[in-house]
């Protein structure tokens, strides 16, 4: 469980960069790209506090 | 999970180790200084800071360069002189003070740090305004403002710091383990709206970035009616921007936790990321709204955020600010409250609060804030030369080191002394000399060294000191 919310998170993660450089390329417009990372956004803060701080104070 | 017993609890484990050095099994890895230095440095002042940098006419080669040497030296800083003290005595800075200036002289001082924490925090609340105004269509504070110019503007300030506010009450614990998630998604948001603006600049390719550097986002001209940077601002401010936590010591807090001294080192990862990406993403964000907006002297990190970035952007200016101001609250409040230990933490934090979100509703805390942020380094400064003179030089010359403690004195005169001398010194320098605050830190030092060593000779000549030495 604990891995499928870090993929989760990580591709969140992901996605709040990635479309920027696409636009950067010219790949996606503007739109598009505030979308998505919107999403992403969403995708980090539903699932990283689950396992961040938990993985933090297991290592002390 | 918001329960005072809870929160009584994590304040108990933060104070565990305040009146004493840290225990060799409670020592950290460099891992997790990396961690710590990159969360604390990419935050809301990187929203204002880099945009300053473009008003205030900085121009491309003197940007990077500057941002490069001075943030070296404050990395050396971190690693040469707060590291080494740090792990040479593996105590908090006020315990320091505490043992050499004595208690009602680090009463002083925690007052003194928490207005600044106070203005420093007033500060990001008006950032994170700038980003919950846009829904409501706020008017948003100009450059060249000083007061609040509308009732829309105070009551959203009042909002966020009434939130602010009321969580530093209750709930630090959960403030701090969001800022910790929030971190590396900053970091992202902040480098993806500069990439994305960018063919709003023009920059389509790699290799047309730097001329559009040179001569659109940092164009060397300054704003109207703001001052010229030239290449010493920028590595003078980048170098003493933090100038409270290197060589004032403030840092000496984290370091002690440290293995060797070359953790210090593993500030390179915040003032790189923080102090350099994130000032040169953020400025060209503004450098984008000014060229948008035919050089308008509004200045409003929220919107230029969400016009680059859309709702994560605003979210990321928000998160930015609020996790700023959250734990600077807070410290403040613990900062009064050393003054009477018998004071509810959570009345001393309201009060703090209060004044805070007062403050926050004058834009010129925001618009002054690169002035504000090197003040607030050169007046801590001179205390963490008292303790650098003091454990370095003091025994070597004859004299006693930890004064206060020795000769049970409530407060050292020679500490007093030279925070005084040294500050008017610098002021002195400002107002005669035109000196701006941004170079005063490094003669301050040095003014700082030699007032401390001359009044400690004179004042360790009394014989108070006698009376405490052991009899054998």
């Amino acid at each position: 469980m604990k891995f499928l919310l870090q993929i989760i998170s990580y591709l969140g993660l992901g996605l709040s960069i990635i479309p920027a450089i696409l636009v950067f390329q010219g790949s996606i417009d503007s739109a598009t790209c505030k979308t998505l990372m919107a999403l992403g956004t969403l995708m980090w803060f539903t699932t990283a506090p689950s396992w961040m701080n938990k993985s933090e104070e297991e290592h002390g | 999970m918001w329960s005072k017993k809870a929160l009584v609890q994590k304040l108990e484990a933060v104070n565990e180790y305040e009146q004493e050095p840290i225990p060799s099994n409670k020592l950290k890895g460099w891992k997790r200084f990396l961690g710590t230095y990159a969360g604390e440095h990419t935050a809301g002042t990187e929203f204002v800071i880099g945009p300053l940098f473009v008003a205030h006419g900085a121009s491309a080669v003197d940007l990077v360069s500057g941002l490069i040497i001075g943030n070296i030296l404050a990395v050396l800083c971190w690693a040469f002189y707060t590291g080494k003290i740090a792990v040479k005595t593996r105590i908090t800075l006020y315990y320091q003070l505490e043992k050499i200036a004595g208690h009602q002289f680090t009463t002083i001082y925690n007052l003194v740090n928490a207005g600044l924490f106070c203005f420093l925090a007033g500060a990001m609340i008006a950032v994170s305004a700038t980003a919950v105004g846009i829904p409501f269509d706020l008017a948003m504070p100009q450059l060249t403002d000083v007061y609040p110019n509308s009732i829309g503007w105070v009551v959203t300030v009042f909002a966020i710091g009434a939130i602010t506010t009321v969580v530093a009450m209750f709930g630090f614990d959960q403030v701090s383990k969001f800022a910790n998630v929030a971190a590396p998604w900053m970091i992202m948001v902040f480098i993806a709206a500069a990439i994305a603006s960018l063919p709003r600049l023009g920059v389509t390719t790699v290799s047309e970035f730097w001329p559009v550097a040179k001569e659109v986002i940092w164009t060397g001209v300054p704003l109207e009616g703001q001052s010229k940077f030239t290449f010493w601002h920028v590595m003078f401010f980048a170098w003493f921007c933090n100038m409270a936590m290197h060589i004032g010591l403030a840092d000496m807090s984290i370091l002690r936790y440290a293995k060797k001294w070359t953790y210090g080192f593993s500030s390179a990862a915040g003032v790189f990321l923080g102090h350099f990406i994130a000032w040169i993403a953020s400025g060209i964000l503004y450098a984008l709204f000014l060229i948008e907006s035919q050089n308008s002297l509004t200045f409003a990190p929220g919107p230029i955020a969400y016009s680059a970035v859309g709702i994560a952007g605003a979210i990321c200016v928000i998160i930015a600010g609020w996790t700023t101001a959250n734990p600077t609250l807070y410290r403040a409040g613990l900062a009064i409250q050393s003054i009477n230990p018998k004071w509810k933490t959570w009345k001393v934090t309201l009060f703090v609060g209060l004044i805070t979100t007062i403050a926050a509703c004058f834009p010129a805390l925001v618009m002054m804030l690169l002035e504000f942020v090197a003040l607030y380094g050169l007046i801590l400064m001179p205390l963490g030369a008292v303790i650098f003179i003091d454990i370095y030089v003091l025994e070597k010359i004859g004299l006693t080191a930890n004064y206060a403690e020795k000769a049970r004195k409530d407060l050292n005169w020679s500490v007093a002394l030279t925070w005084i001398l040294t500050l008017a010194f610098c002021l002195g320098l400002n107002i005669f000399a035109g000196i701006e605050v941004f170079f005063l830190g490094l003669p301050g030092w040095f003014v700082a060294v030699v007032v401390y060593v001359i009044a400690s000779k004179v004042n360790q000549k009394k014989p108070s000191i006698k009376t405490v030495q052991p009899v054998i």
